[in-house]
């Protein structure tokens, strides 16, 4: 296991570019991930997330930058450091002919274990397949795919987990257990996780600390408290007629929290308590409302800075 | 390294792909066996009908040892397809299902994951040559019992007396194993290029094909690139069922007539192994993950 030196950051990406001929998918990006936290790493599909991420597990050379997980380049000391990585990129795809059960034995022992019986089964207990460890993988649903990725991801022990996309392809409950099981990894293990998502709810639910990327680059970067800060939340609102009711509101006492020209509905900017207030006062000067829907200032901010993307992919709703 | 070598065989032995040429073989074998047991003598007749005028056969002429230089003639040609189904797909076929990326992110290095793939593949392609050797050497042994071995060549007939066989067909079977590696490592290194089976088992196919009909053919153009084509000297087995003779014309057991030319090709064939493997791992360790 390797030693953290005190305060040093897990992961630490200086100047990272990679060009594919004349397609520059990630450029000059730079971020730290400190220990301790979940890293979420939000960006459009194809905004460079997957190959930011296969950089850092060297499946793909960078064009320029260096990479340091641990306080150790990870040129150099790339086996030290992948013995204290867990990850799944995108789908976990697994040896369909292989039981859950012998995948997940050729997994620890590629990662040095002589792993027991006992040591395997707590493992499928704790992904939920336990009942299903004998069964060839190719009959499992994604869902079960994803769990015993996981499974293979954290056999080891690892004090790093990265994550990539891992939600994709699952139904609701398989979000919800593989969420809870993150949240548990990180509260209960103090694990750290860097988690790609093209969801912001995804990424918020769970997130201590963003990145948000956009055409390869980076468009921002901070702890989670700062950037859904509640004094700052937008609240959309749709009524039966926006014009009038605009006008209303512009004679009201909320008329220095409207935000103008955004859209064909009515946006104002306020504290996430005073949602409640406004939509008393909303009733009391006869507005008839249709849709209230607060947003994060993040959210926000993501609209504007991807406005010109003419991408559709990023899932901003809840 | 030896962890991901046992894994690497625990895969190839738990996929039913690989159990097609062994089955192949075993049926091949067993068919020509089959034929040979019921009408053996009319083919042998046949084969030696234009040399009985000038020669007197006395003992068993279809012996097993005659029955495993036929099959070997036979089989040789077309057991490079059956082992391009599992080299060729060596690391391809893990691209395509997706566990190359998995297999990436353990603790193991690129040039680690190569030299384990390809031991692995070396153990299949032995191991399918011991099992051509039991079927068709041993078994026929079994089934014809054994007697001096008589080989026409192109222009003259060799005689092998019984008790000068057996260690020619180990050579034999050695030399093939070095033949089938060199496909073995064709195979792999057009895997490492590809993202997909197919594509490296066709082209591996494609090749040895192409080239051992260039290798065969007696037209001059042809004949001058032949000794450049590694098809060419993955038929040097057959030099070590060719014998001296002295002065007198009296054959010299336990001699080989060509020995050079079946150390040249063996040592061509192992450079051509080095190269293939060599340039694999070169490409594959610079290689980008994309799938």
């Amino acid at each position: 296991m390797l030693l953290l030196k005190h305060m040093e950051p897990i992961i630490q990406v200086k100047n990272l570019s990679k060009q594919f001929g004349d397609i520059v998918a990630v450029n000059d990006l730079s971020f730290t991930v400190p220990a301790g936290s979940v890293y979420g790493f939000l960006g459009q599909n194809g905004a460079g997330k997957s190959t930011t991420i296969r950089m850092l597990l060297s499946l793909i050379t960078p064009t320029e930058g260096n990479i340091r997980f641990f306080g150790l380049p990870l040129q150099q000391h790339r086996k030290e450091i992948f013995k204290n990585i867990g990850a799944i990129i995108e789908r976990p795809d697994l040896y369909g002919y292989l039981s859950a059960y012998d995948n997940l034995k050729m997994f620890a022992c590629l990662n040095g274990m002589h792993p027991t019986h006992l040591q395997l089964m707590n493992q499928l207990e704790q992904v939920g397949l336990a009942d299903r460890a004998k069964n060839k993988v190719k009959t499992f649903s994604q869902g079960m795919k994803q769990r015993l990725g996981i499974g293979i991801a954290l056999i080891h022990n690892p004090s790093l987990i990265i994550l990539d996309e891992p939600t994709n392809g699952l139904d609701p409950q398989g979000i919800a257990d593989i969420r809870r099981l993150i949240v548990q990894l990180s509260k209960e293990q103090q694990k750290t996780i860097l988690l790609s998502s093209h969801l912001l709810s995804e990424i918020e639910q769970m997130a201590t600390h963003i990145l948000i990327i956009d055409k390869g680059k980076k468009i921002i970067a901070d702890s989670a408290a700062a950037l859904f800060n509640p004094a700052e939340t937008i609240v959309e609102i749709e009524t039966t007629n926006n014009i009038a009711s605009l006008a209303i509101l512009k004679a009201s006492k909320w008329q220095p929290h409207l935000q103008l020209n955004r859209g064909p509905n009515i946006f104002l900017k306020m504290h996430h308590d005073q949602i409640p207030d406004f939509n008393r006062a909303l009733f009391n000067l006869n507005i008839q409302l249709l849709m209230l829907q607060p947003r994060h200032s993040l959210e926000d901010y993501f609209l504007q800075v991807t406005a010109n993307s003419n991408s559709d992919t990023l899932i901003l709703n809840h | 390294m030896f962890t991901l070598l046992q894994v690497e065989l625990y895969k190839i032995f738990k996929r039913p792909r690989t159990y097609i040429a062994f089955i192949a073989i075993a049926g091949l074998i067993g068919i020509i066996q089959l034929g040979l047991k019921l009408d053996g003598d009319a083919y042998v007749n046949f084969v030696m009908s234009n040399v009985e005028q000038s020669f007197t056969f006395d003992g068993k002429l279809l012996n097993g040892y005659l029955v495993c230089y036929i099959i070997l003639q036979l089989l040789l040609v077309h057991v490079p397809l059956l082992i391009a189904l599992v080299a060729a797909d060596m690391v391809s076929g893990e691209a395509n299902i997706g566990t190359l990326r998995l297999m990436l992110t353990q603790p193991v290095s690129r040039c680690e994951i190569i030299l384990a793939k390809f031991t692995a593949a070396a153990i299949y392609t032995l191991l399918l040559l011991v099992w051509m050797a039991i079927l068709a050497l041993f078994v026929s042994i079994w089934l014809f019992g054994t007697d001096d071995l008589i080989i026409q060549k192109t222009r003259y007939l060799v005689q092998l007396s019984k008790d000068d066989i057996f260690w020619r067909y180990v050579g034999a079977f050695g030399f093939a194993l070095l033949a089938m590696l060199t496909v073995a490592a064709l195979g792999f290194l057009l895997s490492v290029f590809a993202e997909n089976s197919i594509g490296p088992i066709v082209a591996t196919i494609s090749i040895i094909i192409f080239f051992t009909i260039l290798s065969t053919m007696s037209i001059p153009i042809f004949q001058k690139i032949q000794p450049y084509l590694f098809t060419t000297h993955m038929v040097a087995w057959k030099e070590f069922f060719d014998l001296k003779v002295n002065a007198d014309n009296t054959a010299l057991k336990g001699t080989l007539q060509n020995k050079s030319q079946i150390v040249q090709s063996a040592w061509i064939l192992i450079a051509h192994i080095v190269l293939f493997v060599g340039v694999a791992m070169f490409v594959f360790k610079r290689k980008d993950i994309l799938t």
